[in-house]
């Protein structure tokens, strides 16, 4: 018999760790979400708060808790989980830190249905959710489709997103200019995210999407962390490569074209959760949960900053987006001190 | 028989340049006709506004010229150096870091002479050339396109957000200076231009001077070393006057996408790789495709405009798309 307690003694002591990080992340989450709730130009106690929404109250301080706050910090929550999550999920599957839906063009995929649906249609309600919804997954087709031929390769997916990407953004440019509303704050809500004008009934289509595709992600976790030891070692671990890269796929899609429909695509979220969350809980584990915290903490961080720290008011996207630049720069600091 | 072709390019690209040049000065938000060009040069030839709408649009055309002609060879430049077929100022991200520089000089440093755009617009574009061709050569496999693309694509998206914070809170200096964010070349005035003149010119000086080189260099460090060419020294020279080209062409029409990559791919096609067949031609191409995007976005924006930055992007992003489906590169 292999004596096989010291590996059993690290990897409980790991397990260990992991719980405790993702608890610790959890409480931050709650933590910041209350302080959201609680903190603004009036700043109201707990108690307060939980008397109003208990009552059915729809005036002076009901209002701002009600249709102000609420709304706003349950949107950061769950577009922060979704593209979180997506976010994760796209790096995992293509193997590489810097792919993740915003840059190679599917959140803009979203962002133009929802951009055409509210100002060339002037519809609004759910058919926008949808379209945003369907919307992203052609243009995720269309890149896929567009990738095909005889060297088809991850890398190439990658590359015709980010031609995609710069075409959809002009797109919405365009459609921004034509109606007259270009406007700063729309045009940055639609180009890099914002959280101003999140109402209430948009929440819980948003909540389902989350839910349902979190789930299933955490499901396929397992197969997800066997597909990054490499194809063959997948197949010989039985997993179906090409049905859980599909079904992970079209979750992540999910998450983001909700989550874009109702907030616009916000920057960098997507492409720094994963890596922030692999840091903390240490690689190779399986931190779909905690990405999806990460990305709730930072979406929500960034709004307060945003909102509350900085001379002018920022959209959180313009803040989560210049998050990016540090982490690209610690990138080029840790790849040159490996290489030394 | 090659040489016919290329002469036949040659005329090809002039009568296209030409009739850009018709339409630039002649479409717009009020079209006037071709008699009005005339009138610009001959008195009383045609009725006095339209002469006035010509004489006004002439400056902006020049400047779409110059700065077409500056983004190709740019293009050009970069991919020789890189020996990557997609690298371009603006995948590489180059334009948004001008733009964010010249950005900041107007906002926090009340900088408001073109020369000193120009140098900020420089050191920008040259510290973002240098930040991403590291973040992409990580690794083993050194700068693949795929690693440029992303490196480049990212770095965009975070200076972006930068130049969006500083811009912010000064609405006015915002929608007087929308052109940071997509290029434009509406409000080019002979000021611009005769700004801009020396920096293109010694881009352009250096560009044909190395053609030489960068024809070995093509052939690979090795090759290009027995052939007696200063390697490191050919690809300094040539990525500053790219860097030089594009930045000081950000510095007052900000980012302008897509040019420098679309338009020495459409060239090879026709030319073969010679460098010396490519680079002129790139130069006359990519004024071409500036002019046409400018007028595409005076016809597609009424009755505003749109930014031709936005137009270049629409045209490029497929173009890009196709170019990444017919090479072939192994590390992809």
């Amino acid at each position: 018999m292999i004596d096989n307690s010291t590996i059993m003694e690290g990897h409980i002591r790991r397990q260990r760790r992991y719980i405790i990080i993702t608890g610790i992340l959890l409480i931050l989450v709650v933590v910041i979400a209350c302080f959201m709730m609680i903190y603004g130009n009036t700043i109201y106690m707990p108690k307060e708060i939980i008397r109003i929404l208990k009552s059915d109250e729809m005036k002076g301080a009901a209002f701002t808790i009600k249709t102000l706050r609420m709304p706003r910090m349950l949107a950061a929550v769950l577009t922060g989980v979704a593209f979180g999550v997506a976010g994760n999920t796209f790096q995992k599957l293509f193997g590489n830190p810097l792919a993740s839906p915003d840059v190679i063009g599917v959140t803009s995929g979203a962002s133009v249905a929802a951009v055409f649906g509210i100002l060339v249609l002037r519809l609004n309600g759910d058919i926008i959710s949808w379209m945003a919804v369907i919307s992203g997954l052609a243009v995720s087709g269309i890149i896929y489709m567009l990738s095909r031929g005889e060297n088809f390769s991850n890398g190439r997916i990658i590359l015709t997103g980010i031609g995609m990407q710069a075409f959809l953004n002009s797109l919405i440019s365009w459609m921004l200019l034509k109606a007259a509303e270009y406007d700063v704050s729309s045009a940055l809500r639609w180009l890099s995210g914002s959280l101003n004008g999140v109402t209430m009934n948009q929440i819980p289509r948003l909540a389902i999407a989350v839910c349902f595709s979190v789930g299933l992600i955490i499901a396929l976790n397992r197969h997800l962390q066997i597909l990054q030891l490499g194809d063959s070692h997948a197949t010989v671990l039985g997993v179906r490569k090409g049905a859980v890269r599909v079904g992970l796929m079209l979750c992540s899609l999910l998450l983001i074209a909700f989550a874009t429909s109702v907030t616009g695509p916000i920057a960098s979220v997507a492409f720094l959760s994963g890596p922030i969350a692999s840091g903390i809980v240490g690689h190779g584990r399986n931190n779909t949960i905690a990405s999806a915290l990460t990305g709730a903490i930072l979406v929500m961080s960034s709004d307060i900053v945003g909102q509350y720290a900085l001379p002018s008011r920022y959209p959180v996207g313009v803040v989560t987006g210049i998050l990016g630049a540090p982490y690209l720069i610690y990138l080029l600091i840790r790849i040159n001190r490996r290489s030394e | 028989m090659d040489k016919k072709r290329i002469v036949l390019a040659y005329i090809v690209i002039f009568l296209l340049l030409f009739i850009c040049v018709a339409l630039s000065v002649t479409c717009g938000v009020r079209d006037v006709g071709i008699k009005s060009i005339i009138g610009a040069f001959v008195p009383n030839a045609a009725p006095k506004i339209e002469v006035n709408i010509v004489l006004a649009r002439i400056p902006r055309t020049v400047f779409g010229i110059l700065a077409g002609a500056a983004l190709g060879i740019s293009g050009q430049l970069m991919q020789s150096v890189t020996r990557n077929p997609i690298a371009d100022p603006s995948i590489l991200g180059v334009n948004t870091g001008a733009s964010l520089a010249v950005v900041c000089g107007i906002t926090f440093f009340n900088i408001q002479n073109g020369n000193q755009y120009i140098w900020l617009a420089f050191a920008g574009a040259i510290i973002t050339a240098v930040l991403v061709y590291g973040l992409a050569s990580m690794g083993r496999e050194g700068a693949t396109p795929i690693r440029l693309a992303l490196a480049g694509a990212a770095a965009s998206t975070a200076l972006q957000s930068l130049v969006n914070t500083v811009m912010l809170p000064n609405t006015q200096v915002m929608d007087q200076f929308r052109f940071w964010q997509v290029g434009s070349i509406s409000g080019a005035t002979w000021e611009d231009i005769r700004l801009m003149l020396p920096y293109i010119i010694v881009g352009f000086a250096i560009a044909f001077l190395l053609m030489p080189s960068l024809n070995a260099l093509a052939l690979g460090d090795d090759v290009a070393t027995g052939l007696g060419v200063n390697v490191t020294a050919v690809r300094m020279l040539a990525a500053v006057a790219g860097v030089l080209l594009c930045a000081s062409v950000t510095a007052l029409a900000g980012p302008i996408s897509f040019i420098g990559l679309m338009v020495p791919h459409v060239i090879r096609a026709f030319t073969g790789p010679e460098i010396k067949r490519v680079m002129p031609l790139s130069a006359l191409t990519g004024a071409c495709i500036l002019l046409i995007s400018d007028v595409l976005g005076r016809l597609l924006g009424r009755p505003g405009e749109l930014e031709s930055g936005i137009i270049t992007a629409l045209i490029g992003g497929p173009v890009f798309i196709l170019i990444i489906r017919k090479v072939k590169v192994h590390s992809l």
